[in-house]
Order: C-alpha cells, then sequence, then structure tokens
C-alpha cells in the first residue's frame, strides 16, 4: 500500500488541473501581453483564474497577484509593504512560529533597518494574543502571522487578531500566510480586515512555481521583482500562464463539499490521535491545553484538520521516516524545506519541545483523499516500528 | 591557433619490452578522453603521443581533458606550419612567437629536431638561423642557451611543428597497466581520494560501499553513487558494489562489546570487500585510512582490521594530514560532495566510548558470540548485492 502522509509538504495535482495546463502548454502558448489574438487568448486564462480566486476570497480580480509561491508571496508582501510604508514607521511584529520564508525576508529587513518584534506562543503554538498588542508602538507598520502552522497544525485566531490590531492603530498592515489554511478554512480577508493574504499551488492540488498575493487595495506596496511592469507593476516578468491557469482550476476545486471534506479529515485526526496514543513514549504536540486523551472532536477543531506532530521517545525521526517509507508510507521530519539543514525547527523549539524529542520527531499530514483504511494501515506500522527500532540506542 | 598536442610521459618511457602496453594504454585512454570533443588522430611515436585536432575543437575543454588521464606528464600545444620550406618555417615561427608572447622582453633558445636528414639545414643550423632571425625580427628578445625563460622547440618533417609550452599532466601510469583493486568507498572526504591516488599508479578501481537503511537513507547512497561518478572521470568506469549491512550490523550490536562496535565492523566489511574484490580479479584493497585520524584507525584499530585481510590493503592516505588530504578533495572535485550532511541519519552505531587500543586476541573472543549466524549474514550480504556501473 501506498499512503502518501506529506501534503503539508506538497500535493498531487488533480487531473483537471494537469489536462488544463497540458491546453496552455500546447495550445495557448501566447505571451499574455502580446497585443495579437495569441496574447489575449493567454490572457483570458489569467483573468479567468483571477476571477475564480477573487470570487472564492470575495475580493477584487485586480487584488489577486500571481508569482511563484509562497515564499515570493511573503517576500513581496513584507517587503514590498516594508519599503513602501518606512517612512511612517520601521516596526514589524510577528511570531516565532512563521515559514522561513516569512522569517529570513524579516532578518533580511532587520538587516536593512527595520526592527523586528516576536510575539510570544505557548506550549501548544498559540498566539499569546496580549503578549503581541504590548508590542505594537507608534512605529509599528506591518503584522505578520501565519495562519495555520505547517509543523505542527496550530491555528491563529486570524479576525479577532485583525480587529483588535486596527483597533490599536489603525493604520497597521496585517499580513497573513495562509499558505496551511486555505482550502481547510473559509477566508474573506475583506470582512476579516486582512490586508495582505499568501497561499500557494502546489498545497492545494496545483503545480509547483505557482502562488498568489492578495493586496487589499486599500493598501500600496513596492514591488520587488523589477521588469517590464507586469501585473500592474506588482511583479514584473512574462507570467507563467500554465501555472496560474493550474492554481486557479485547483482553488475553483478546492472548496467544493467542503464542509464534509474537513469533518472527515477531523475524524481520521482523532483516529489516528487516539490509536497513536496507545503506543508507549508517544507525545502529541500542537493540540490545546483542554485537550484530553479521549481527542474530543471540538478540541481537535480547534487545530487544523492535515496535521498531525508526534514525538516518538526513544526513535531517530529520520530512522523511522525510512522504515516507514521501506512501507509505502511518506511522512516529513522537520518540515521538508529544512531536511537540509541540521539547525533545529524553530517551530518546536518555540513551543518547548526538548532537543532529544525534536529529533524524534515526525509529521503526518492529510488531504481530503486519505482513507481510513490508510489511517488504519499507519497505525499498524508505527505499531511494528517503534518497539524493533527502541531496540537499538547509542549506548 | 593551436592545431596539435604533443603528450610527454614520463615512467613509461622506462619500461623495457613491454613499453608498448603502456604506450597503447595510454594512446586509447586520450582517445577516449577526447572521444566526445571531436575526430582527433591519436598516435604514438618515438616516445610520446602525438595529436591531431580536427578543425574548430575547442581548445580549454580538449586541455581540461587531457589533464584528467592518467599517464601524462606534459601537455605541449602545437603550432602546425604546413610544409617545411625555410622562409615559411622562419614566417611561421615569428608570428608564433609574436602571438604568444606579445611582450618580447624574454630570455629564449631555440631547440630543433629534424626527422627529414635530407632537410638542407643540420639542427644546430636550424637553431642557430632561426635564432637569429628571432633576434632581428624581436629585438627585445635575447638568447640565453642555458637557463632561457622560454624554450622553443621546431620539430621539422613533412609538416613542422613549433611549441614552447608545457603544461603539467597528472603524471603517473596509465589505468589499467598495473593491474585492478577494490575501494573501499564511503560517503566521506578519504575513501574517494584514497582511490585516485591508487589509480593514478595505474591502477582500475572497482569499489563497495556498506548501506543500512532504514539507518542510512537513500540520499546517503546517491552521494556515494556521486562520488564514485567524480573519481570514474579519472579511473574508468568503476564497478560499484552496494551491500545490505543492517542485519551485520544489527547482529553485532545485539551480542559483542559496544566499544568494539566499529572495529568489529569494520573487519566484516573488509571481509567481504575481499571477498567480492576476488570475484572482480582485484589484486588488492584500497582504504582511505590514516593513522590516527578517528578511533578506530590507531595503529591498534589497523592492526586489527587488517588482520582479517589475505590481500594487501593499499592505504595512499597513511601519513597524510587530514588538511592535504582536503586539499586532494578539492582538487579533484570530491569535497563539495563529501561534506553534505547525508550520512547515518543515526548515529546508533557509533559507541560513546569505542576502544582506541583493541587487542587482536579480545576482538576474536568477541567474534566467538557471533558464530552461530554471520556466516550465514555474510553469505546473505554477498548474494543480495547490488552492483552499479558508474562512469
Amino acid at each position: 500500500m501506498e499512503v502518501y502522509l506529506d501534503n503539508s509538504a506538497t500535493t498531487k495535482v488533480t487531473e483537471n488541473v494537469t489536462n488544463l495546463m497540458m491546453k496552455v502548454l500546447n495550445e495557448d502558448y501566447g505571451n499574455p501581453s502580446s497585443m495579437h489574438r495569441l496574447g489575449v487568448k493567454a490572457e483570458q486564462y489569467m483573468k479567468e483564474a483571477a476571477g475564480i480566486i477573487a470570487n472564492t476570497l470575495k475580493v477584487e480580480p485586480k487584488e489577486i497577484i500571481f508569482t511563484s509561491g509562497g515564499t515570493e508571496s511573503n517576500n513581496l508582501a513584507l517587503i514590498g509593504t516594508a519599503m513602501a510604508n518606512k517612512r511612517r514607521g520601521n516596526h514589524i511584529i510577528t511570531t516565532r512560529i512563521e515559514h522561513p520564508s516569512v522569517h529570513q525576508t524579516l532578518v533580511y529587513l532587520e538587516d536593512n533597518g527595520f526592527k523586528i518584534s516576536f510575539a510570544p506562543v505557548d506550549e501548544t503554538g498559540k498566539l499569546i494574543k496580549e503578549k503581541l498588542y504590548e508590542l505594537i508602538n507608534e512605529d509599528t507598520i506591518l503584522v505578520s502571522i501565519m495562519y495555520v502552522n505547517n509543523e505542527i497544525g496550530a491555528v491563529q485566531d486570524i479576525a479577532e487578531l485583525a480587529a483588535e490590531l486596527k483597533k490599536r492603530k489603525k493604520d497597521i498592515i496585517f499580513h497573513v500566510d495562509a499558505v496551511q489554511a486555505i482550502g481547510k478554512y473559509r477566508i474573506y480577508p475583506k470582512r476579516e480586515g486582512i490586508d495582505l493574504l499568501t497561499f500557494s499551488g502546489h498545497k492545494i492540488h496545483g503545480p509547483k512555481g505557482s502562488g498568489a498575493l492578495y493586496i487589499s487595495d486599500k493598501v500600496k506596496i513596492n514591488p520587488v521583482v523589477f521588469g517590464g511592469g507586469h501585473q500592474r507593476g506588482l511583479r514584473s516578468g512574462t507570467e507563467n500562464v500554465p501555472a496560474i491557469a493550474g492554481i486557479g482550476q485547483a482553488v475553483s476545486e478546492l472548496y467544493t463539499d467542503y464542509e464534509r471534506k474537513v469533518s472527515l479529515m477531523y475524524e481520521l485526526k482523532q483516529a489516528f490521535l487516539k490509536g497513536v496514543n496507545t503506543f508507549d513514549g508517544v507525545s502529541i504536540n500542537g493540540l490545546p491545553k483542554e485537550c484530553t486523551s479521549d481527542y474530543e472532536i471540538e478540541q481537535i477543531r480547534k487545530t487544523a484538520p492535515h496535521i498531525m506532530n508526534v514525538s516518538f521517545q526513544g526513535v531517530k525521526s529520520e530512522v523511522l521516516l525510512h522504515s516507514l517509507e521501506d512501507r509505502g508510507i511518506y511522512v516529513s521530519a522537520g518540515s521538508a524545506c529544512s531536511s537540509h539543514h541540521p539547525t533545529p525547527s524553530a517551530t518546536l523549539t518555540a513551543i518547548g519541545i526538548s532537543k532529544d524529542l525534536m529529533d524524534s520527531t515526525l509529521r503526518f499530514s492529510m488531504s481530503d483523499m486519505t482513507t481510513p483504511e490508510e489511517i488504519e494501515y499507519t497505525l499498524v506500522q508505527i505499531k511494528e516500528l517503534l518497539p524493533l527500532l527502541r531496540r537499538y540506542t547509542r549506548k | 591557433m593551436y592545431k596539435a598536442f604533443l603528450i610527454k610521459y614520463a615512467e613509461i618511457g622506462l619500461k623495457g619490452n613491454n613499453r608498448y602496453v603502456f604506450e597503447n594504454a595510454l594512446r586509447d585512454h586520450i582517445k577516449e578522453a577526447l572521444n566526445h570533443l571531436g575526430e582527433f588522430e591519436v598516435s604514438k611515436e618515438q616516445g610520446r603521443i602525438f595529436i591531431e585536432c580536427p578543425d574548430g575543437y575547442d581548445y580549454e575543454e580538449a586541455v581540461a581533458a587531457l589533464k584528467m588521464v592518467f599517464g601524462i606528464c606534459s601537455i605541449c600545444p602545437v603550432v602546425v606550419i604546413d610544409g617545411s620550406e625555410w622562409d615559411k618555417l622562419i614566417q611561421g615561427v615569428g608570428n608564433y612567437v609574436e602571438t604568444m608572447f606579445p611582450d618580447h622582453h624574454f630570455t629564449f633558445k631555440v631547440e630543433a629536431k629534424r626527422a627529414d636528414k635530407k632537410y638542407p639545414r643540420t639542427s644546430p643550423e636550424i637553431c642557430s638561423e632561426m635564432g637569429a632571425y628571432l633576434l632581428d625580427r624581436f629585438p627585445e628578445m635575447k638568447v640565453d642557451v642555458h637557463e632561457p625563460e622560454v624554450r622553443i622547440t621546431v620539430e621539422v618533417r613533412t609538416k613542422s611543428y613549433v611549441y614552447s609550452i608545457a603544461i603539467p599532466g597528472l603524471g603517473g601510469m596509465p589505468v589499467g597497466t598495473n593491474g585492478k583493486a577494490m575501494l573501499l568507498l564511503s560517503g566521506g572526504i578519504d575513501s574517494p581520494v584514497a582511490g585516485y591516488m591508487i589509480s593514478r599508479r595505474g591502477v582500475s578501481l572497482s569499489a563497495t560501499y556498506f548501506h543500512a537503511p532504514p539507518y542510512t537513507s537513500e540520499r546517503a547512497k546517491q552521494k556515494v553513487v556521486d562520488l564514485a561518478g567524480k573519481i570514474s572521470k579519472y579511473t574508468g568506469k568503476i564497478n560499484l558494489y552496494v551491500i545490505n549491512f543492517t542485519d551485520i550490523q544489527l547482529y553485532i550490536y545485539d551480542k559483542c562489546p559496544h566499544e568494539e562496535l566499529t572495529i568489529i565492523m569494520r573487519r566484516y566489511m573488509m571481509k567481504i570487500a575481499e571477498k567480492l574484490a576476488e570475484k572482480e580479479g582485484c589484486l588488492g584493497l584500497v582504504t582511505g585510512e590514516s593513522i590516527g585520524q578517528v578511533a578506530s584507525q590507531t595503529m591498534y584499530g589497523l592492526a586489527a582490521t587488517n588482520a582479517v585481510c589475505t590481500m594487501p590493503v593499499y592505504r595512499p592516505l597513511i601519513a597524510f594530514d587530514k588538511q592535504d588530504i582536503i586539499t586532494i578533495a578539492e582538487r579533484i572535485d570530491t569535497f563539495e560532495i563529501s561534506i553534505q550532511p547525508f550520512e547515518d541519519c543515526c548515529t546508533i552505531f557509533v559507541a560513546k566510548h569505542p576502544v582506541t587500543r583493541p587487542s587482536l586476541k579480545t576482538i576474536k573472543y568477541s567474534e566467538k558470540r557471533l558464530e552461530e549466524k554471520i556466516d550465514e549474514m555474510v553469505e546473505t550480504a554477498l548474494n543480495t548485492v547490488e552492483m552499479i556501473v558508474v562512469g
């Protein structure tokens, strides 16, 4: 059996996405900036994709900019906002559990004269809101918070945060990295007070190399990629029409049957957590404090439906990963983008996981196509492997 | 401007009646190395190899390719002059000097050879008259027959050849002329360098890698394949044997004292490599061991490991400092690959306090605990070996 439980790293594209992209690649290959009909045809795909996304988020199509992915969108959101607003102030607030594409961009901004503050999270990954508000000062121009944390599935109360931030300083620009959240939660940036929203194609069954940034028309940001002035000057470069068509198609399929899909995922998450908790030396990261070993659905619903982060005492995560791989199960140790780095996970450090356990932690992330049988099979394999791998410890 | 290369070799020249074996091997290796760059004519003649280049070939790439062939002492790029008629000849040499040495302030000497003994000038005459012409044309040049800065060599045959630069080759001897060896290849910095060094003496290589999934990853294995690929550019094709060592490793872990784990593992690795070596017709093993570099490579450790081998074990790095090894690794382009962190994803098989002075007696005694199953496991490992041809 092949069980893909690494959907937070990337997802498989749907058949419709593939077919559409092939059509664009083979037939409608024009440059959207060309004046002739081939260009016009290509541009149609972009307009359509922007329309679909705008519709889904209930915003205007012109507020959608297409990029090469979540990382670029985050770079554009942060650097673009900082540069356009630096006369107003130079203070940016974020958390310690952001994705590297947010964190490293802020490190860059810090090296270039901006001040960055980190609001703390508790041991479940939940932002301690009062501490965040305390950090606001007259120089604060931007707050960046990820909706769903990609490693442990912690979810922030974005609407509440947006309201409070605007109440305390109404010109604060609020950026939300929604890469792991979109499709699992309904997001209406205008209603929720979100000024900038990042999401990525390959996390929602779209192609790699596609992403978007919602930029509220009330907010002005500078571009970070310069050139021919494409996309209202905000992102120069001939648009990746096949990928844009792909992400448009992916979004159009995203919320079909959404409530049912999400509920099913929560049930599977509950089954997985209950099962894994029966094994020795297992601890689950990112669950709310009130959650008991019954893993009540209302408690689990406070976290993301698709991400389970588990520490297995006495077992090296990479060894368990390869053992599971030998049995057809694909998961993550650390997050996919950090597998080449020996540095410990910022998220796990921030929630207080010990160094030992960090090297023994795996992330299981489902899609709406994960079945109960797959979860069952995974639990069986883990059950067999744990005692085997625990026999061998460094002496 | 260079239409040909003259290849000089060193130790091959010392061989007696079987010199032709070495010369032929070198000629063939050169042909292979230049194969993908065009149609080069490679011929051997009078103690050297002569290469005629096709029109429009890439000089830089050709030199780079020749610099990776073992057995070459120097590479002399040659200008070819059509014919040997005197005026044409001196003009040609003059133009050569003009182009190659635009700043004419240097000392020189002309050396001449002529293949045709009926040529109107003798070699000494060629030298002096050529020298006179050059002094005339380039007044800043000066002659120094003892320690010239530039030695201009002119060879006169049906065509004429002029050269003055000798680009150093790698030295060594042509691969395959001195037998075959089995390299124990790991993903580290040392073993690829050891393989390169032994191969340079004319030895062709096979290699063995021990992996232990799930304690070692696919990436670690790929790293070893990549390293073999890098050195194969010098050594020629390598048969890389991949042995699944997991069961043996776990068995030793279970039965033997933990501080002796590494030594005992290495002994079994050597045993298995030796069996593969015999099958491949190798005459020795090669390792990257260096005295004292790690706990298992003290002289005691080396003695204990060495004791299982009946074949000679060649350890070219035995007296090298780490920095010297790194310098070579950088030169042969294996260093960057070696330092990628895809080793054993699990350090459980490295004891916290490994023994540094194992006694062979104690080791053998510990190995008795493995008697029940070890032979069978070694057999299985050999039977399930995977072979990848690299290069």
